[in-house]
């Protein structure tokens, strides 16, 4: 039962009030795109042991999506973002380093 | 035999007797009992039958711990099975039965099995029941149902309620045992928002039972003390019979409260579960004690050491005339001074260390009780009550040195911290060879969602056994948590000598004793088993448990676990941290489903969403359908009606006069803005952005991977706002659907949308009637030519501004018209007093199904499962040719969606006019490689069309389209298949005269 702050509303929000989106900072592939690059965008996952980032929705909140860096072995959260950001933020990059010295995003 | 003594017991109030009844007998307790010592003080040893061998069974602990006193309490809609006695408060009127035997508890013919036990070894069930097959079905299985299972399933409803508390809690501190009351103290003063949950009824835990001393003043003065003051503090929420349940991620906790299991006639809730989120959490979970695998170890009157003391002390009850303690550690010692404080006799003490030394040996051996050195127990004897044991050498085979007589074994393997809820979200353990137990890591501690430590143990559960340590332990472990010096309090108790590991009495017992040693008292789980189970391969601890069924009971193994990966570590030649111990999982005890389900249950069980016309549909005795959380009728039957008869008669009277439909629950979502239209192509399959106002259009929405999510009509309202109408399950998942795209991944476009399917009341007026009826409600302009197939507009019928959609999903002439939804029940009473003189009948969502399959329509849900594209139900029609993209677009161009292979959308009528079965399948040459039967389609919708007097179906089939009026064979259940034509799947009107009028 996890909570993590929601970075629209400030509420400190409980698992039961949020719904899961999977892996975050997805590149959409559209029509154009190749078998490859599309295979990556719609079935390839990290799915890591450790960091990870990912998407939430507040649902039974304010509606908003946002997205949440955290170890999925500890599930220590390193800190939750807007969802319109194609990058984690560097300040979570850095809290995470600090907490994970030598990590490395993967992908 | 057990019985009351005619003074002591602390939690006692003799001035209060309670009488009860056990198996039908009449007996008296007091107020403070449990059922577990007025049971004992009436002298009932016996109380159950064990799981396999149906052995007598007596009570063993005095605790959450106890694994054999099980049975079932209550009467009638309150019975309930498997209720510990140890953990029943006695109430004046309680009833309880054992379990587990037939016909009696005394005589039970299960009891053979006992005599069988030599071929019913560990792995039993997998060994026997597997050969041959077809036995399973008529002789295994309905024997190992009938053997299955403790005690009775109540038959009625539960009439008692429940309920859950949400809490929020700076600390959380499990377990009122001296350690957990001086957290609370500590943490009170410090202004810390505290909660303190006390399984059992008392506070204190064992100390004062140990004689304990705490600030200069006995144990029962310091609890007192502190509970008042911790009373008194605003910032501190106690409760007692509150048994912390399981601890998980980022400080959640559940705490099961039994409010009124000790006071039935009491109003309110019984159970109370509470879900609790706490800055921090401390266990102060103490430790249970562990028996000694000997001989004989579950003759009833063999009892654990602590719990022989907690019935002397606690509730002034004898569990036996001539007492022999049996021991490896010092501890024990205490129950024989008891005892004998008490005035019973204390035969001898066996105890298993051949030097020991300390001063409650000595003052044991002062009050002239016999201690044997380097002594165990080499067999009990007895049947249903223990007769006496034999002495041997702890270091032999046990050969008899000497027989005993004696009515009670208390024993003490050691104690084992209960780390429970510390592993139940990720604590780690560490063995602690010198003590012989595991105790938690405190390296390794659960963590919160900030990677500290979110939880910490202290005291006795810490591995601190003594009192003093305990509290030392307790101070040290807030100060850490409250950033402050806590002092300990003082207490003072004997000191104890080091106990010796003793996982076998005596340590070369053969075959014979060892299979009379009894790790898992109720699944009848002994050394033997274990140790065949290791010589069988099984090395892997959690193997072990499922093949013996080794702590798989009610009781989860608290006395067994230890002993069990004791016994295996020896048998595999390893050390036992290697071997590792079982998972520990929530609950710590069985909790109620009651409290689970709380208030969830009956017509509360989930919200129900009611249309503005619901009322009215329950007063014509609606036959509901449940869609999503709303409830739709399903048809109006009148009076002596059947189903079928009421839907033919709903959908002949649409089709010949005028229909009337409540469609309120369809999805209603507004997209407005700037990008509407972009996104409106983007989102739906067809080209929207070109839709002129006025107008609707038909439109499918796809998932990114391709498949077919949703269907409905799209109106333009103007410029820049579309109205989206979902299907009626789809309009919360489409809603969040959009504001997925929108948020996270076309956060540029300035769009809005908004939800609004319960802002409206919608009603589908239907049939070759439904213009005159708007009509004779004011509606003009409402002809073929003004008012075309497919435009929408507002206007006002019978003074209630609505909107108009000229829709159809029946192949009639049909208008939609949506009002705000509070004028929803008036345009019903007006429509069906403007429809009286044309026979309007209302139709519920049958004969909406019926008439949509009639035209060919298709039903997400029934044409798609998630697997299907627009392409493969003839609706290539509705996928914009002229779009780079949509939602879906991509993924439709992979091969496997091209493939003409895929099985298409066809029309199916049966040669004999029957109705085929939903989801048959078309049976094709050949075999696959089961064995089954190759298939070339199947049915997705399938009814009896009154309309053309027959069976019609839709179905996916394999070339289909190409393949109109080929014969198929459609399998049944169990039955011959049936044929079927491949027809076009437009039954009705195909031409489209009806809805073009």
């Amino acid at each position: 039962m996890l909570t993590f702050e929601c970075p629209y509303c400030g509420v400190q929000a409980d698992e039961t009030e949020l719904s899961p989106g999977g892996e975050a900072h997805l590149t959409r592939h559209g029509p154009e795109s190749s078998d490859e690059a599309f295979e990556g965008y719609l079935f390839l996952r990290e799915n890591p042991r450790g960091v990870h980032f990912e998407r939430w929705r507040h649902s039974f909140g304010c509606g908003k999506w946002f997205l949440a860096a955290r170890c999925t072995m500890t599930l220590e959260v390193f800190g939750t973002y807007a969802a319109q950001t194609t990058e984690p933020p560097q300040d979570i990059l850095d809290k995470i380093t600090g907490r994970r010295p030598g990590w490395r995003r993967l992908g | 035999m057990s019985t009351r003594l005619a003074t002591g017991g602390r939690l006692l109030d003799r001035r209060r007797p309670m009488d009860f009844t056990f198996n039908g007998k009449r007996l008296r307790g007091y107020a403070g009992d449990t059922l577990a010592s007025a049971l004992l003080g009436q002298g009932q040893v016996l109380v159950g039958r064990s799981f396999k061998y149906h052995r007598p069974r007596g009570l063993v602990a005095s605790g959450a711990e106890e694994p054999n006193a099980l049975v079932n309490l209550g009467r009638g809609a309150r019975l309930e099975p498997n209720q510990r006695a140890t953990t029943t408060e006695l109430f004046d009127g309680l009833t309880a039965t054992s379990q587990n035997h037939w016909p009696s508890l005394e005589f039970d013919v299960g009891a053979v099995n006992a005599r069988l036990s030599r071929f019913l070894p560990a792995g039993f069930y997998y060994k026997m029941f597997i050969h041959p097959r077809p036995l399973w079905k008529y002789v295994y299985e309905p024997f190992i149902r009938h053997s299955a299972g403790l005690g009775k399933a109540p038959t009625e409803a539960d009439p008692d309620t429940y309920e859950q508390f949400h809490a929020h809690v700076g600390l959380l501190i499990v377990g009122g045992g001296i350690s957990g009351l001086q957290a609370a103290l500590a943490a009170g003063q410090a202004g810390k928002h505290v909660m303190l949950v006390e399984q059992t009824a008392h506070w204190g835990g064992r100390a004062p039972v140990d004689g304990v001393t705490i600030d200069g003043m006995p144990a029962d003065d310091w609890v007192k003390n502190t509970v008042e003051a911790l009373e008194n503090m605003p910032n501190v929420v106690l409760r007692t019979r509150a048994m912390g349940a399981g601890v998980y991620d980022h400080g959640f906790v559940t705490v099961y409260e039994r409010l009124t299991d000790h006071a039935p006639e009491a109003e309110g809730p019984r159970h109370r579960l509470w879900h609790i989120r706490a800055g921090h959490v401390v266990l102060a979970s103490g430790a249970i004690e562990r028996p000694l695998s000997f001989a004989g170890n579950d003759i009833p009157g063999v009892m654990l050491a602590s719990a022989v003391r907690d019935y002397v002390e606690n509730w002034g009850v004898s569990c036996g005339d001539r007492t022999v303690v049996v021991t490896n550690n010092d501890d024990a010692y205490r129950t024989a001074l008891a005892l004998r404080h008490a005035g019973l006799e204390v035969v001898a003490i066996v105890d298993a260390r051949t030097t020991p030394d300390g001063p409650l040996l000595r003052e044991a051996r002062d009050l002239g009780i016999r201690v044997l050195t380097g002594k165990g127990i080499g067999a009990a004897k007895g049947g249903k009550s223990l007769e006496s044991v034999t002495i041997c050498a702890q270091a032999g085979e046990g050969a008899p040195l000497e027989e005993i007589a004696c009515d009670c074994v208390a024993m003490s393997g050691g104690w084992s911290p209960v780390v429970h809820l510390w592993s139940h979200t990720g604590g780690k353990l560490t063995w602690d060879a010198e003590r012989c137990f595991f105790r938690p890591d405190p390296t390794r501690a659960p963590t919160g969602a900030d990677g500290q430590p979110s939880v910490t143990i202290a005291g006795t559960a810490n591995g601190h056994l003594r009192s003093a340590e305990a509290l030392c332990d307790t101070a040290e472990a807030m100060t850490a948590i409250l950033g402050s010096d806590i002092q300990a309090a003082e207490a003072q108790d004997a000191d104890e000598g080091p106990l010796v590991p003793v996982w076998l009495m005596p340590q070369g017992a053969g075959l014979p004793l060892r299979q009379k040693m009894w790790l898992d008292y109720q699944n009848d789980v002994k050394v033997s088993d274990v140790q065949l189970a290791a010589r069988e391969g099984y090395e892997s601890v959690e193997h072990t448990k499922r093949y013996t069924t080794l702590g798989m009971a009610t009781d989860q193994g608290k006395l067994s676990n230890i002993n069990g990966l004791a016994t295996l570590s020896q048998a595999l030649g390893k050390d036992i941290p290697k071997v590792g111990t079982t998972t520990f999982r929530p609950p710590y005890t069985p909790i109620s489903m009651g409290s689970i389900a709380a208030e969830a249950r009956g017509e509360i069980f989930q919200p129900l969403r009611k249309t503005p016309l619901h009322d009215w549909h329950a007063d014509r005795g609606a036959y509901w359908e449940p869609v999503g959380h709303w409830r739709r009728p399903y048809c109006f039957p009148r009076d002596g009606e059947s189903h079928a008869d009421a839907v033919a008669r709903e959908i002949n009277a649409t089709r010949q006069g005028v229909g009337l439909l409540d469609t309120s629950t369809l999805g209603k979502i507004v997209v407005k803005g700037p990008d509407a239209g972009r996104f409106m192509d983007l989102l739906y399959t067809n080209m929207m952005s070109t839709l002129p106002v006025g107008r609707c259009r038909y439109g499918l929405m796809c998932s990114e991977n391709g498949f077919l999510m949703d269907d409905g009509v799209v109106a333009r309202l103007d410029d820049d706002t579309w109205l989206c109408h979902t299907t009626t399950g789809g309009a919360d998942r489409i809603h969040a659907h959009m504001e997925d795209w929108l948020q996270c991944e076309w956060w540029d476009f300035k769009v809005f949308t908004a939800n609004l399917t319960e802002q409206y009341a919608q009603i589908a007026v239907v049939g070759p009637k439904a213009r005159e009826v708007l009509e004779k409600l004011g509606g003009t302009g409402l002809s073929a030519e003004e008012f075309k197939f497919m435009d929408w507009r507002e206007t006002t019928l019978a003074d209630i501004p609505a909107r108009i959609f000229r829709i159809s999903f029946s192949g009639e002439l049909s208008f939609e018209v949506a009002v705000p939804a509070g004028r929803g029940r008036a345009l019903w009473d007006a429509l069906l007093e403007a429809g009286a003189a044309f026979g309007i009948t209302p139709y519920g969502t049958e004969a909406l199904h019926v008439m949509r399959a009639e035209k060919g329509f298709i039903m997400i849900g029934d044409e798609t499962d998630g697997t299907i594209i627009p392409q493969d139900l003839g609706l290539g029609w509705a996928i914009s040719k002229k779009k780079d993209d949509y939602i879906g677009k991509r993924a439709q161009m992979r091969s496997h969606m091209a493939d003409p292979d895929r099985w298409q959308l066809v029309g199916l009528e049966t040669l004999d006019g029957s109705v085929l079965p939903d989801g048959s399948y078309a049976i094709a040459k050949g075999k696959t490689a089961n064995g089954q039967r190759n298939t070339q389609g199947r049915v997705t919708s399938t009814y009896h069309s009154p309309t053309i007097g027959r069976g019609i179906a839709m179905g996916l089939v394999l070339h289909g389209p190409d393949r109109m009026d080929e014969v198929l064979e459609f399998n049944t259940v169990d039955g011959p298949t049936v044929k079927a034509r491949i027809v076009s799947p437009v039954f009705y009107d195909p031409e489209g005269a009806k809805q073009n009028v």
